[in-house]
């Protein structure tokens, strides 16, 4: 079996000498158990191109036509700013975006070699379609929106399974079931938790060991109007709007009543008719019976049916606007790392909006909530593929730049373990590698800290969260001296030159070549060492880069 | 100052000025903290502070005579007994969550939990209220942390509490993995790469935003700061160890005392175990073992050290137990009359609040304290105004308590 690690940009140079020839029958040995190390972690392969892929294609002609109309009317917000934006960033940055975005860590070195290979006016569009197909995306969108749906806590014991709930989402996302059709089968969900995945979003509002009080219908009501239709009324639970009077309690509680059927039974989560809702209002002295209304548009709430399938069927109408509007501005917030209307989940319903939501969200109802179509339009505007440089904060806040955000701990972990292996590590990397990542991800999220549902709070960055990465034991037993496992050792003893080895490290950790002044200063602090040094200057490098604002940010 | 108007040392200095002058010796004595006492899992009221020995609900937990000759404490908290002219309870606590979680977070934020806003804890208030320059440590801090530490909530991470765990380990994360030369080398090298990436972006990009450089300097200063030491209680005297109990509950208590001293603003520090659904009384027993003298030698030994003016002591857990036992002798939920103790920083010793029923009948305690009304409390004898109004990330002002002054305990 012969050896073949991923290719290096210049394999000329090979690695430092053997010292103990003299023992051969022991060099045989180490020789052999690195193969078969290699062998099992790195199974010789190439990245394939995306079966979904059409290369003669000049790409979706009406996918473009939309993403046109975005462009001209967020191009009317710059007229009225004056702003001009900045000119387009590099593929290979947008490129970096889109895998934070879908699958939470960046593109690994066998990847870039791969993208840089298809024609330019090709790249985004082989990479989306790349993406798609990766596994990792399911699981990463799952986890994204589930948190709109459920938050992150572990929530009720024996009755509430997240993981569970996450990974039918996946299946869902991966094979781009309609978006409205997934919605209503959460909101109008019956049966058992475990048979029945969806019905963990009812089941985590029941009360930790008082199963047998049922899902909180005023917990759901809350829930369900901030994830699906863009409302917060949590506020109104006690009291009428104190800011407008566009809300009453009442909207609320009517709402409220929908879920007041939810029982949890032997099979699980059942309506049980019999129930009515009773609340007691501000002002009064009694409490008295509510009954199910939707707060908006009674034209399109179905009369017939079971209350919370209608009510289903009501929030995911192709004419509730607030729907669409509100997948658009979390699809958008997961691809920007920041809302098109923020907070992510409080869009006016009837207030002034930019046209660039609704033109998004008549597309998406257009195209029966096909949720790839539209990360494919929003990746396509000229707003996502703007370059992050500008010398004036305010050009993000209308999009005239793309917006300078924090990074996510998990996307963090995950890019430090993608950096220091020069292969991708997806579903099919070696199943050593994946259990690995699985654990180092969860223990870094847990000291990093975690945002859980206010994942697009704008915040800085913490100083437990520095020292965790400039001291912690993730980075440095991913960039370690160990030849077989890390990157850092392998590329500065396979690269040809101390200059093939700065650009390959900057091309695994920041998906870009680096400048000549960094070139200049990394090639230095390698020239003429050899053996430990060279790795310890290798990991010197990868510390410094990973340590890096340009690491944390998604830019 | 005082100096340079040549009082220095004068005999003749009035009290105020007396203790003005030993302020200005006392370098590390910048304002008030807190330390909050966390009792994870919910102490029971009947066996600690608010026992009714005799009655039925005490189901034979005796009580004992205190400093305080109005107040009998639970017989198995001895030495707290000797400081109760210092601390004071409040007995008539209530809340309307039953569930550990949300009960945590209503007494660590003084709000209900709603999904649409997280509150900041107290210790997040604080720091963010009364910040303290000087300081290379963590300003706010958390000794064993529990399940839910305190948090920033919408003030932001960076007024999360920085969590330690059993304050004899050494910290984590706090030693640079390298030799001194190679991480000169990594800093340099650092310094080179976020060059590259200011290129052609605003010049105050990371004082206003990003904060990563700056955060960076600050992780480093700490690492190399001779306040950490403050952490470390082992130089301490074995006789002081000892009176606080050979405990990590004990040495939390020792550490949050050098903390405060150093000039921290919020020390948590947790003791777990509280949550006796079965066998009740021998559980708390063995919890207050460990309270006990923490709690106690810490109040004497803050008062000792002319600290308890200055540091507001908060001892409680998220709820109190049931005055009626279960079927196992287990003690379970009850947020409708539980205990609390308060002392220092301002708060009156010796005062009690409220009174739960004797006969464990009435579910209403007499004077109701509703949890918020303890933020606001605590929050106006640190000289912040309850009512003042924060910008949420809603964009919606909120008071940081909505609570009602405890006017006893002023």
């Amino acid at each position: 079996m012969p050896i073949t690690p991923p290719p290096l940009p210049d394999e000329s140079g090979s690695a430092q000498p053997g010292r103990w020839r003299s023992n051969l029958g022991f060099l045989v040995l180490i020789v052999l158990g690195v193969v078969v190390m290699l062998g099992t972690i790195w199974e010789p392969r190439t990245v394939q191109p995306p079966e979904s892929f059409d290369p003669q294609s000049r790409g979706d002609a009406s996918i473009q036509a939309t993403a046109g109309k975005v462009d001209q009317a967020i191009a009317q917000t710059w007229a009225t700013a004056e702003v001009e934006p900045v000119s387009r960033a590099d593929d290979l940055a947008i490129v970096r975006r889109l895998s934070l975005g879908l699958i939470g860590t960046i593109p690994s070195f066998e990847e870039i070699r791969a993208i840089e290979a298809v024609p330019e006016s090709r790249r985004i569009d082989w990479w989306l379609a790349h993406l798609f197909e990766d596994p990792r995306y399911g699981d990463y969108v799952a986890e994204r929106f589930a948190r709109a749906y459920v938050g992150t806590d572990a929530g009720p014991l024996l009755v509430y399974r997240r993981r569970r709930m996450v990974n039918w989402l996946a299946e869902e996302f991966r094979a781009n079931r309609p978006y409205d059709e997934l919605v209503r089968s959460l909101i109008a969900a019956e049966g058992v938790w475990t048979s029945n995945p969806a019905a963990n979003f009812l089941t985590r509002t029941i009360e930790n060991g008082n199963k047998d009080k049922g899902p909180d219908e005023v917990e759901l009501a809350a829930r369900m109007t901030r994830a699906f239709l863009g409302v917060r009324i949590d506020c109104m639970q006690c009291h009428d709007d104190k800011l407008g009077d566009r809300w009453k309690q009442a909207d609320f509680h009517q709402l409220a009543a929908f879920f007041a059927q939810a029982e949890n039974g032997l099979t699980g989560i059942r309506d049980n008719q019999k129930v009515s809702y009773s609340y007691r209002y501000r002002g009064s002295r009694e409490e008295a019976p509510v009954s199910a209304v939707v707060p908006f548009q009674p034209e399109i709430f179905p009369e017939e049916g079971a209350l919370r399938e209608r009510l289903a069927i009501w929030t995911t109408h192709p004419e509730n606007k607030a729907f669409a509007r509100t997948t658009v501005n979390r699809v958008w917030a997961i691809l920007f790392g920041k809302a098109l209307v923020e907070p992510v989940d409080d869009i006016p319903l009837d207030g002034e909006l930019p046209d660039a939501l609704d033109l998004l969200a008549d597309d998406l109802i257009a195209n029966q909530f096909d949720l790839q179509r539209l990360i494919r339009v929003i990746a396509s505007t000229e707003a996502y593929q703007l370059d992050s440089r500008s010398e004036d904060p305010k050009l993000e806040d209308v999009w005239a730049s793309y917006p300078l955000t924090r990074l996510r701990p998990e996307q963090v972990a995950q890019s430090v373990i993608q950096a220091s292996s020069l292969t991708t590590i997806n579903r099919e990397a070696h199943i050593i590698q994946r259990m690995k990542r699985f654990g180092e991800t969860n223990d870094f999220v847990k000291r990093y800290g975690d945002l859980g549902e206010e994942e697009f709070l704008d915040q800085g960055g913490t100083i437990p969260q520095r020292l965790l990465l400039m001291n912690g034991k993730l980075l440095d037993e991913r960039t370690e001296d160990n030849i077989v496992m890390n990157a850092a050792t392998r590329i500065g003893a396979l690269a040809g030159s101390d200059q093939k080895a700065v650009e390959t490290a900057y091309l695994s950790i920041f998906t870009r070549r680096p400048t000549s002044e960094e070139l200049t200063h990394f090639v230095g602090t390698l020239r003429d060492k050899k053996s430990k040094a060279r790795n310890n200057a290798m990991q010197d490098l990868f510390w410094a880069l990973m340590n890096a604002t340009e690491f944390s940010w998604n830019h | 100052m005082l100096q340079a108007v040549g009082l220095s040392g004068a005999t003749w200095l009035t009290p105020f000025a007396d203790l003005l002058a030993v302020d200005a010796e006392r370098p590390n004595r910048r304002g008030k903290s807190v330390i909050l006492l966390w009792l994870a899992g919910a102490p029971s009221q009947l066996e600690t502070f608010d026992p009714h020995p005799g009655s039925p609900i005490s189901y034979g937990t005796k009580s004992i005579k205190t400093a305080n000759p109005e107040v009998e404490l639970a017989s198995t908290l001895e030495q707290t007994a000797e400081v109760m002219n210092d601390v004071s309870l409040i007995r008539s606590a209530v809340s309307r969550e039953g569930d550990h979680q949300r009960a945590i977070y209503n007494i660590k934020t003084g709000y209900r939990p709603i999904p649409a806003l997280s509150h900041p804890s107290i210790g997040a208030v604080i720091t963010h209220e009364l910040p303290n320059p000087k300081i290379e440590i963590p300003t706010h801090v958390s000794i064993l942390p529990s399940q839910f530490p305190s948090r920033g909530g919408y003030l932001g991470a960076q007024y999360d509490a920085f969590q330690i765990g059993n304050p004899t380990e050494p910290l984590q994360d706090m030693q640079a993995k390298t030799s001194d030369v190679r991480a000169n080398q990594r800093l340099k090298s650092l310094s080179v790469v976020e060059k590259a990436f200011s290129q052609g972006r605003y010049t105050k990009l990371d004082a206003e935003k990003t904060l990563h450089v700056a955060t960076v300097e600050k992780a480093r200063r700490m690492m190399t700061s001779e306040q950490l030491k403050a952490f470390d209680v082992s130089d301490e005297p074995a006789d002081v160890r000892a009176a606080y109990g050979e405990t990590p509950f004990g040495r939390g208590c020792l550490a949050a005392r050098r903390l405060v001293e150093a000039g921290v603003r919020c020390v948590e520090v947790t003791l777990g175990g509280w949550d006796t659904h079965v066998n009740n009384h021998e559980l708390q027993a063995g919890r207050v073992a460990i309270l006990d003298p923490a709690f106690a030698t810490l109040i004497k030994d803050l008062k000792q050290r002319d600290l308890l003016d200055q540091t507001v002591v908060l001892c409680g857990g998220e709820f109190g137990r049931t005055p009626k036992l279960n079927g196992l002798d287990g003690r379970d939920h009850w947020p409708h009359g539980f205990s609390l103790a308060l002392a220092g920083g301002g708060i009156q010793g010796g005062r009690v609040v409220g009174k739960t029923d004797p006969s464990g009948e009435k579910q209403e305690p007499e004077r109701p304290v509703p949890v918020a009304d303890i933020h606001a409390t605590i929050q106006t004898v640190l000289g912040i105004d309850p009512e003042y109004e924060v910008m949420t990330p809603a964009n919606r002002p909120l008071a940081l308590s909505e609570g009602n002054l405890i006017r006893e305990l002023l």
